[in-house]
């Protein structure tokens, strides 16, 4: 039996979304005055690669084109949501290209069926297409040389290329002039490409280098186009009206006879949705979105409401620990020989539960879409991180074919996993389908809170089996939690090894490089939490609540086995067996992971004494994913007042081992950004269900931090010249456990549920 | 119909006077800038200037602002060169963008009261504006690098 659990045939997600290029060809040809760099699509011969590119029977998911004007335009399908994204992608294609970054622009392209899998987010966009970018890349350079070679009458071997010219001798040539003489149609197999020497780091020009992102001035005078700015002749605007429950509501009757007296107000309309995706959704129409939105005030619906109208956040916490309770369900992600015998034969058995509450995701800009109908085409206007997982939802909502529907890219004024699930399109569309015009829907804050897909509150259950010398002899780890990609991309589910489903993305970090003899770990769909909300992908999604317990727990068993925190997860990080790291994208393993904690601890000066009421705690993650591991460590220091139990983040620690850093400002600036949202969650935002959806709905109750709330940072990179993996979730996940073990050192009270509320931590101070 | 000057431009505005200010600069004038965020006044994003005040544009109506000059972002700067707008590229500070034109206006504001502002007093005004993307730190660092070239242009003045 393989103890290991799998994900389905090949639809994991990351082979999805590096298969999406890595093995096809490249296609190279000018036409038009314009030289085209495009992977060839699967399965097509690569017999004339001019005559595909003029067709555009490429495979568009990133391409370059060189104009022969020098202009190099990167054109690419990922999510613009503030991690600058397009620059890092470009910097890795002009770098092996040897081209003038001055010449180098950005083009977000729209969604089209035949682009493939459309998707940002797990932060794998730069691990994902470093190296079949950096191959295109050294094919493009290679044909450029040899063609500008060939234009100056000398030999390729004695040319080089080097910020956008091919030189020889005192001779050279610029790419823009190869462009405009040069006659290119190459191809380059899959085989070819993979085999294509890329430069040595020593030779790298901007990977690694300080760099401006393309995308910022236009986001600093108001330029910056996002979904909610998209406007069209003869649009009408639209507020919904959203329903007591997520799933089952129906609308008996509406009344807007009040509604009438607003000005502009048109009628209301009541949503008939043959996806299911907004059931029991009204939408009122108005001329202006104030005459919509005060309007909406006005009309009375009357609704029968789906069968979750009273779960409560106690409710869903209560199912999900009694879920733990049964053996028998769940999908055994991992499930090593030996564990039951282990605890069985154990000499003592630590044990250990915690909780976490759910989480807005708050995106800054309200969920919004426009849709209107042109030439037989839906056109949907919106920014979205995750294009082909609604499109075929919209299809079916409007009874049209796929290729019938299209997206149009905006900028996206915050995305965290909120627009991965575009759910927020299907009402603009049966509203401009009814009506028969254009639609521009806008969600007030309140709307989109009640209409989130909220992290999902979450239970689990830690164990550990000690023999009588105290080393660790077997662990198991029990999570449960609405399940996101259950409800909304079933096909990326895993299979457990008893054969069972998991949700992967709701557990991804709980099978960790801690060596902890043999292991067992269990997924739970919580169905009730399924049925009363809509679970969402949350920056980190599972990794955010696996971290909280299994980083809270590893510094229980530590102070349970009188050792010291660090130096017990460095007894566990032996990288040994499984936990050794494999090539190319988890080299030396465990001992990288171990190397973080060493540095942090270093920084940090962890063992020092610390002020009155104040502590250091430390945590330790992979990130988000086995496969694409980004080794982080944080050292957290807190201040608690025991007047009032409010907890002060004074200073956080980062340790961060990437690879390859391609972009620094920005890698630094995407952990900045993960590490306060870490400590957000932990001390600041959170909500619970009430009467079947989220209490609070705006910022007079929910409060994310804010500027006066941001600690000190000292924020380090290992330098490595590894495969490069993703920044935008993994300091996310451990700030919450360093925050609460640094709690536990400062004052001696142990925080097991997540958000940490000053009330909690003077109960425990008290008690 | 409202009057009022819009951006050095003198406008008239003809939709109901209780319209939020934030969606007649948008939707009537088509300066979409500046953003919405809560509708409440507590995130900052539809931050604009009132007789060079910071106001939140999504609880003023549009009928309260007659008479007065109206700036948004795209009207603090003719080359979108204000000594913040600077800064923020300078120092990279955007993310997702969205509330940026927001904190830019109220920093604007703050530095005419403030010219030489401490961490505390960027920190007591800037607390209205929600980032979600918490890039806190490289927005109060751009404030004082905004102040520093405000001071040395006015010392060579």
């Amino acid at each position: 039996m393989n103890s290991i659990g799998t994900l389905k045939g090949k639809r994991s997600w990351q082979t999805a979304s590096q298969a999406n290029i890595s093995r096809r060809g490249l296609l190279i040809g000018s036409t038009g005055g314009l030289l085209t760099l495009a992977f060839a699509r699967s399965g097509l011969s690569l017999i004339n690669p001019a005559q595909a590119i003029e067709t555009r029977v490429f495979e568009p998911t990133i391409w370059y084109e060189i104009g022969s004007d020098g202009r190099i335009v990167v054109n690419i399908a990922e999510a613009e949501m503030g991690q600058h994204v397009g620059t890092a992608l470009a910097r890795i294609v002009a770098d092996e290209l040897e081209a003038d970054w001055a010449q180098v622009k950005l083009r977000h392209v729209d969604s089209d069926p035949k682009w493939g899998l459309m998707l940002t987010g797990g932060s794998w966009s730069v691990w994902s297409n470093f190296l079949p970018l950096s191959q295109a890349a050294a094919a493009g350079r290679k044909v450029l040389i040899d063609e500008g070679a060939r234009l100056m009458g000398v030999s390729a071997a004695g040319s080089q290329a080097r910020n956008s010219r091919v030189t020889s001798g005192n001779r050279s040539i610029s790419y823009a002039e190869i462009v405009r003489r040069g006659e290119i149609s190459r191809s380059f197999s899959a085989d070819e490409l993979a085999a294509m020497p890329l430069k040595p780091a020593s030779e790298r020009r901007l990977i690694g280098k300080p760099s401006r992102a393309l995308d910022i001035p236009a986001k600093t005078n108001g330029q910056t186009r996002y979904g909610i700015d998209a406007r069209v002749d003869g649009m009408v605007y639209a507020r919904p009206l959203i329903p007591p429950t997520r799933n089952g509501s129906r609308i008996n009757s509406v009344d807007d006879a009040a509604a009438k007296s607003v000005p502009g107000y048109l009628r209301t309309l009541v949503l008939d949705d043959p996806s299911g995706t907004v059931p029991g959704w009204g939408m009122v129409i108005a001329e202006s979105f104030h005459a919509a939105n005060t309007a909406a005030g006005l009309v009375n619906v009357d609704w029968t409401p789906g069968k979750t109208a009273n779960v409560s956040e106690a409710d869903v916490l209560e199912h999900g620990r009694r879920l733990i309770g049964d053996a028998g369900i769940g999908g055994l992600v991992v499930d090593e020989p030996g564990v039951d015998d282990a605890f069985a034969a154990a000499d003592a058995i630590f044990e250990q539960s915690y909780t976490t509450a759910c989480v807005l995701h708050f995106q800054l800009e309200p969920v919004n879409a426009l849709a209107f109908q042109t030439d037989g085409v839906w056109e949907i206007h919106t920014g979205n991180q995750w294009q082909s997982l609604i499109i075929p939802v919209l299809a079916k909502a409007l009874g049209v074919t796929e290729d019938k529907v299209v997206l149009r890219t905006y900028m996206i004024g915050g995305g965290f996993g909120r627009r991965l699930n575009g759910d927020y399109a299907v009402p603009a569309a049966l509203a401009a389908q009814a009506l028969g015009r254009p639609v521009k829907m806008v969600l007030t804050r309140e709307d989109d809170s009640l209409f989130d897909s909220i992290r999902s509150p979450s239970n689990q259950l830690v164990r550990m089996a000690f023999d009588s010398e105290g080393g660790v002899t077997a662990m198991e780890h029990h999570a449960t939690a609405g399940w996101p990609t259950q409800v909304m991309a079933p096909a990326f589910m895993g299979e457990g090894t008893n054969g069972k489903e998991f949700d992967p993305f709701s557990i991804h970090g709980a099978d960790h490089w801690y060596s902890v003899g043999a292991h067992r770990l269990r997924g739970i769909s919580n169905d009730l939490a399924n049925e009363t909300f809509r679970p969402g992908w949350l920056r980190s999604v599972g990794s955010g609540w696996v971290n909280w317990a299994l980083e809270s727990f590893m510094d229980e068993a530590a102070h349970r086995s009188g050792i010291d925190p660090i130096e017990f997860r460095l007894g566990l990080l032996t990288a040994k067996g499984r936990n050794s790291g494999s090539s190319p994208n988890s080299v030396g393993g465990a001992a990288r992971q171990a190397n973080v904690l060493r540095r942090v601890r270093e920084m940090s000066g962890w063992g020092e004494p610390q002020a009155t009421d104040a502590g250091l705690g430390v945590a330790t993650s992979f990130g988000q994913e086995r496969a694409s591991p980004t080794w982080t460590a944080c050292v957290a220091r807190v201040r608690v007042d025991r007047s009032n139990g409010i907890v002060r983040l004074e200073k956080l620690f980062l340790v961060t081992d990437a690879g390859t850093i391609i972009h620094p400002d920005g890698a630094v600036a995407q952990v900045e950004g993960a590490a306060l949202w870490g400590a957000s969650m932990a001390l600041h935002e959170g909500t619970e269900l009430e009467s079947g959806n989220v209490r609070d709905t705006n910022l007079n109750s929910y409060t994310p931090l804010r500027m006066r709330d941001m600690p000190e940072f000292e924020i380090e990179f290992i330098e490595s010249s590894e495969v490069p993996t993703g920044l935008g979730e993994p300091a996310t996940t451990i700030v919450g456990p360093a925050i609460a073990n640094a709690i536990f050192s400062a004052v001696g009270v142990r925080m097991r549920h997540l958000p940490i509320r000053p009330e909690a931590v003077l109960r425990a101070l008290q008690a | 119909m409202t009057d009022f000057v819009l951006n050095g431009r003198q406008i008239a505005l003809d939709v109901p006077p209780e319209t939020p200010l934030l969606w007649a600069i948008r939707d009537e004038a088509g300066l979409t800038g500046t953003k919405f965020g809560c509708g409440i006044g507590m995130c900052g994003a539809c931050t604009v200037h009132v007789n060079g005040r910071a106001t939140r544009s999504c609880i003023t109506s549009l009928g309260a602002v007659e008479g007065t000059r109206v700036t948004t972002i795209e009207g603090l700067d003719p080359n979108d060169s204000h000594p913040l707008q600077q800064a923020w590229v300078e120092l990279q500070v955007p993310q997702c963008g969205y509330c940026q034109p927001g904190q830019i206006m109220q920093a604007a504001a703050m530095l005419v009261d403030f010219p030489n502002p401490s961490d505390t007093q960027i920190d007591a005004v800037m607390h209205g504006n929600l980032c979600r993307c918490m890039t806190y730190s490289r927005i109060r660092n751009a404030i004082k690098l905004a102040a520093r070239a405000m001071r040395s242009e006015a010392d060579d003045e």
